[in-house]
């Protein structure tokens, strides 16, 4: 069987890979920005990679190239080896803001997607997205529109509408942003459960090192503009995890050694800002 | 009928619709009909909204009777229109009682709702169009933008060279402001619809059809509807401006020929029908938008 490894390999999970990608921003009356510049790196088939970094260094550049709404200048991003050319239902995106269609109630949100793409019945796409709904404890507010969710539940109802999709590759770019602490801990915990169960990969971005040690197999570190991956670190932490894994010793070696890497990151950005001052010194006198 | 009789019934009919109101309201707070009576009858937005109303006829009276104030004293007094509105024999013809009063009523409706619904069915495509594409935008928006801004008046002439007979004349006159305010109002709706909508309707595989139909137009349908209220009360004003100016019937033809012969109270019985049509018009539009987005009502209200 070993030799016959490749025809084993599940199709509908996806591997994504990000070859020397460069993406340069012109605008006009500003310098040329380069977000990302020779940045690769590689989301294996079925595990949850959590990229960290520090606000923008270029996440949600890559989170969009990924996904297909935008397009590198260079480099090459592969889905399972085929080369990416634009959006599509492979790769589903959860956003940093509710893109929840408030005119719809949860249950039409959710199963949009399938509708689209006309593969399975109504019937059939309304119970796989109600089984969805119910892990997530939203089957009571199914006919309600999102206005009248609380910002959680709002947020889980749209890891629904990705989820119903069985994505090759779902991309989730900060989508926990702005939640409570505890509303956030508790996605925190849908999240794994949910990731626990379809077992699809995953490109979960964030600049909170806690969260990233909290859901990750592995992390990837991102160094600031431009955007390029510094640094890999395996998360070995034992799953189901819950909060006792926070007092851990492990814990703390590898959150000691993202924090390393992402220190230097925000080292230099404190130099650069001397500099600026040191500049800005000289102009005054 | 006595005037004195109407106007007792005219208001015993607003306080039943008040009162009706109020027991609705009762109900929902769960509070005795009389607690919430008193309760709206003490409120301060009542007794301003009161207070306001009051001002205005006192003033009226006021300036055009009591003192009557050189450049006021050839109008008439607020006593003097009402009574001649409900007067079984009017003075100068026109009152609750003569067909003409309903005549140039119906006439002026006719006219505003068929340019009203032209103006909607034309307007809102057009303004999804411009949105949802863009070769559409480039080929249509200057061009829009360019006859836009000319006053509905200066088309008067041309419209009656054009068109057979005065009445699509005024009609097509109040349709052009309606239409451009209803055109721009969508377009502006699709403008404001949130990029990631369209992001998610896109990665979940929507169609360009299906991205008009589930994003693109309940996105933009808050617009369409506030456009849709400003464009009813620009039909009435472009309406009554053509009908002064080409027309037999119609309010804005009563004011403009009462002008003439010196029938000053139907001036203003006119000028308050049309207030009350079109306060009407508009609570009709806004209504049927509250059942077209009650999505966005229970964003309000909250859990209904």
């Amino acid at each position: 069987m070993a030799n016959n490894g490749k025809k084993q390999i599940d199709n509908t999970k996806g591997e994504l890979v990000m070859e020397n990608v460069t993406r340069v921003f012109r605008i006009p009356g500003a310098p040329a920005c380069t977000a990302l510049r020779e940045c690769s790196l590689t989301v294996p088939r079925g595990s949850l990679t959590v990229l960290v970094g520090p606000s923008g260094c270029g996440k949600s550049t890559l989170a969009n190239i990924a996904a297909g709404y935008d397009h590198p200048d260079s480099g090459k991003v592969l889905i399972n080896g085929r080369p990416v050319t634009g959006s599509g239902r492979d790769r589903i995106m959860v956003f940093q803001e509710t893109a929840l269609w408030p005119w719809m109630t949860v249950m039409k949100n959710a199963v949009f997607g399938p509708a689209m793409a006309g593969h399975i019945s109504k019937a059939e796409a309304e119970k796989k997205a109600m089984a969805l709904l119910k892990k997530v404890g939203l089957e009571e507010f199914k006919d309600k529109y999102p206005a009248q969710l609380s910002g959680g539940m709002q947020r889980r109802a749209e890891l629904c509408r990705a989820l119903v999709m069985d994505p090759k590759v779902m991309i989730l770019d900060e989508p926990f942003r702005g939640l409570d602490v505890m509303t956030r801990e508790l996605m925190q915990e849908y999240l794994l459960t949910l990731y626990r169960d379809t077992g699809l990969t995953m490109l979960f971005i964030t600049s909170e090192i806690e969260e990233a040690l909290f859901l990750a197999d592995r992390i990837l570190v991102m160094t600031n503009l431009p955007g390029t991956v510094k640094t890999e670190v395996d998360v070995d932490l034992p799953r189901p995890r819950d909060f006792h894994v926070l007092s851990t010793e492990r814990y703390r070696q590898i959150k000691a050694q993202v924090m390393d890497s992402l220190y230097e990151e925000g080292a230099k950005i404190f130099a650069k800002l001397d500099r600026a001052e040191d500049l800005l010194g000289t102009c005054a006198n | 009928m006595n005037p004195y009789i109407v106007l007792g019934l005219l208001l015993a009919v607003v306080l039943a619709v008040g009162a009706w109101q109020q027991k609705k309201k009762a109900l929902l707070f769960e509070v005795s009909w009389g607690h919430q009576v008193r309760k709206t009858l003490t409120s301060k937005g009542f007794l301003l909204q009161l207070a306001g109303f009051i001002t205005f006829v006192l003033l009226w009276e006021l300036t055009v009777k009591t003192l009557s104030l050189p450049w006021f004293s050839r109008l008439p007094g607020p006593w003097e229109c009402l009574m001649e509105w409900l007067s079984p024999d009017p003075d100068y013809g026109i009152s609750i009682y003569t067909q003409d009063y309903y005549t140039h009523i119906i006439y002026s409706t006719y006219r505003a709702t068929t340019a009203f619904v032209l103006a909607t069915a034309l307007g809102v495509p057009l303004g999804l169009l411009m949105g949802w594409s863009r070769k559409f935008y480039d080929y249509s928006f200057p061009l829009v933008e360019l006859i836009r801004p000319i006053p509905p008046l200066a088309w008067v002439p041309l419209a009656i060279l054009v068109l057979p007979g005065d009445e699509p004349a005024v009609i097509f006159v109040t349709f052009l402001v309606a239409f451009f305010v209803t055109a721009l109002n969508t377009l502006l709706g699709v403008e404001s619809i949130d990029e990631s909508y369209f992001r998610a309707a896109r990665c979940l595989g929507a169609s360009k059809r299906r991205l008009l139909f589930d994003v693109v137009l309940p996105g933009a349908m808050p617009f369409i509807f506030t456009g849709l209220q400003i464009s009813m009360g620009a039909a009435w004003f472009s309406l009554v401006a053509g009908e002064m100016i080409a027309a037999q019937y119609g309010l804005g033809f009563l004011i403009w020929d009462s002008y003439s012969l010196i029938q000053y109270p139907v001036i203003v019985i006119g000028m308050v029908t049309l207030g009350i049509i079109g306060w009407v018009s508009s609570a009709v539009v806004r209504s049927i938008g509250r059942k077209l987005m009650a999505w966005r009502e229970r964003e309000l209200y909250g859990n209904a």
